[in-house]
């Protein structure tokens, strides 16, 4: 195709500022995170005096990052677990039968992530409190209640997900798996999950990504002992502001399993994504 | 937090009309033995929790917004005294403190919404637009591009808070060495915590637009720009007589979610100002949560948040209108 002067000027220019824009945060994350702690303790500085390792060895003493981590990888994936089995049912349901409801069901899952979470934060933290009471369930102050909570965050779009992907499994594989006598459920387990692997790793990671970076709900249903890295680091950073290198160190030691996951399956979040929205 | 882009078009969306035309048709049968208990059997674990974090406290909300519940009823709300409109007058009686300060968070909300949406779009399709043709190191630029949007909220605000620094933040020195300002601004404090926060949510948001773009502009069939340019369209022409009406739903979608996200954005003012959030920077999420918990007020609070769903129900539902309006005359 035929592209002027112009355009290639001004596609130079906009990526580079577009690229900078992007990667200066990035790069002061980095950096910032091998500096000694003189270095952030003055004056901004491009380049480390030296290269240290230290911030990465110290962070797990400065603060309990070690339990807030471990909160955080126990929420995340006990939340995304869950999540992602509930929605491989539903969606296969929805996927495969026609019942009464399904609609309903469907339209009602999906209207409730437009609802702003204050809405439901205030009566939520009530309702676990009252349940705490009747049954001696901890909720609030506990992990479980964040669990339970965040599962129903990455719910919707799963199951929307899903059901994109399961419909582009031909239903033949189905059909002769249930000839040869096999259960429905069976069906499911052995032959439409293997096929779906690709989706269901990928909302698995969307729903690890969501628990992992949420701080409203966090704030309310933890205490010291249950607390997240979304609540845990935000704090951190306005108490000790002094170990800017350790607050670096710490970000980049959170932030690498996740984004990582992200972009390996950046592709299925596209399809995923785009199914509906384009065609 | 992230919301599928198509979800939201669908749940927001005038309800009949929609379904209607959704793309999979059914062709599925009852072909199952099993009977009719089985679908149901499927659905019931989703939908139990559904209704148990969503659903029913959304009710409750609704409920408490009309109680007297203050600390002295929060063990035991359900004997807190009926209060009857007395929590939404007080909300919306712009003559009281709490009223006033309830509609300056709703205006900043959607000064922040304004900006933060329509920066994360047009750095969206203008980086959309540049990468649409190949260009050399396309796929590793769009990795690049996409991680900020894959970073957790709290550490990519941390690294704006450190940047933003008024003592030893990389902004001030860089304004310092140029000789602009006094380089030693408060960028956390006053009005100025406006544009930090806006400038940090369109860095996380726009990655999300620009993905959205891409993954639409490449749904266009590529023989439609090869005839727009046998007819002599230049590349600006392009844009706007193909490009822009082809990625309609698309769009519409996109600014309705990206919207939605930022009215109902916490994470951010949350990381970046902790407990003292700046006045300039009272994002309505912020401002309802930090009433109910410091008051303990909870009756009020839910007023209000009851009062946010029916406007952002209000904005959804008149933008899709006038939206899909526009579409069916262009």
């Amino acid at each position: 195709m035929h592209e002027s002067r112009a355009f290639r000027v001004v596609r130079t220019v906009g990526l580079t500022f577009l690229l900078l824009f992007t990667v200066l945060p990035l790069y002061v994350m980095l950096s910032t995170s091998v500096k000694p702690l003189g270095d952030v303790q003055s004056d901004f500085r491009w380049i480390p005096s030296t290269i240290t390792a230290r911030p990465f060895v110290d962070i797990w003493s400065t603060v309990p990052l070690a339990r807030y981590f471990a909160n955080s990888v126990i929420v995340a994936g006990c939340a995304s677990a869950l999540s992602v089995t509930l929605a491989v049912f539903a969606a296969y349901a929805i996927s495969r039968y026609t019942f009464r409801g399904r609609e309903l069901f469907r339209m009602a899952v999906l209207s409730t992530q437009m609802f702003p979470g204050i809405l439901f934060l205030l009566p939520l933290f009530l309702i676990y409190v009252n349940i705490g009471q009747a049954t001696g369930i901890k909720l609030t102050g506990s992990l479980s209640g964040l669990i339970i909570t965040y599962l129903t965050f990455s719910l919707p779009f799963s199951i929307w997900m899903l059901v994109g992907y399961f419909n582009s499994i031909p239903r033949d594989l189905d059909e002769a798996g249930l000839v040869d006598g096999a259960s429905p459920v069976r069906v499911l387990l052995s032959i439409v999950v293997p096929a779906a692997k690709p989706g269901i790793v990928a909302v698995g990671i969307y729903a690890f990504m969501t628990s992992w970076s949420e701080a409203l709900f966090a704030s309310v249903l933890t205490d010291d002992n249950s607390k997240t890295l979304a609540v845990g680091l935000a704090e951190y950073s306005t108490q000790n502001a002094v170990y800017w290198n350790q607050i670096m160190a710490a970000s980049l030691v959170v932030s690498v399993p996740v984004v990582l996951g992200f972009l390996l399956m950046q592709r299925y979040f596209v399809q995923g994504l785009t199914a509906g929205a384009v065609k | 937090m992230a919301t599928p882009v198509t979800t939201a078009a669908r749940d927001a969306g005038p309800p009949p009309s929609r379904v209607a035309t959704e793309p999979d048709p059914p062709r599925r049968g009852r072909w199952s033995p099993a009977g009719h208990w089985l679908p149901y059997l499927l659905i019931a674990p989703a939908l139990l929790f559904e209704l148990l974090v969503h659903i029913v406290p959304m009710l409750t909300g609704v409920i408490i917004s009309f109680l007297k519940l203050n600390q002295f009823y929060l063990r035991h709300w359900l004997q807190a005294p009926f209060a009857g409109l007395a929590n939404y007058r007080l909300s919306l009686d712009f003559h009281s403190e709490i009223g006033v300060d309830l509609l300056r968070s709703v205006g900043i909300t959607i000064a922040y919404s304004l900006v933060v949406v329509s920066f994360s779009w047009l750095f969206g399709i203008f980086g959309a637009t540049l990468l649409q043709r190949s260009v050399p190191g396309r796929s590793a630029l769009r990795t690049l591009f996409l991680i900020p949007y894959a970073l957790p909220v709290f550490t990519s605000v941390i690294v704006w808070k450190f940047m933003l620094n008024q003592d030893i933040g990389l902004v001030n020195h860089v304004l310092t060495q140029a000789h602009l300002g006094s380089g030693k601004h408060f960028w956390l404090l006053g009005d100025s915590a406006f544009f930090s926060m806006a400038l940090v949510g369109v860095w996380r948001l726009w990655p999300f637009a620009l993905l959205t773009l891409m993954a639409g502009m490449q749904s266009i069939p590529t023989d439609l720009y090869e005839a727009a340019e046998m007819d002599g369209a230049n590349l600006w022409q392009q844009f706007r007589k193909l490009t822009m009406p082809m990625l309609q739903p698309v769009n519409q979608v996109l600014v309705l979610v990206l919207f939605l996200w930022t009215f109902n954005d916490f994470n951010v003012p949350y990381t970046l100002f902790a407990a003292s959030t700046p006045a300039s920077a009272d994002l309505v999420s912020v401002h309802v949560k930090q009433n109910a918990f410091i008051t303990w007020n909870f009756g009020l609070g839910s007023a209000m948040s009851v009062l946010l769903l029916v406007f952002l129900l209000l904005v959804t539902v008149g933008y899709l209108a006038i939206t899909s309006r526009r579409a069916r005359h262009a």
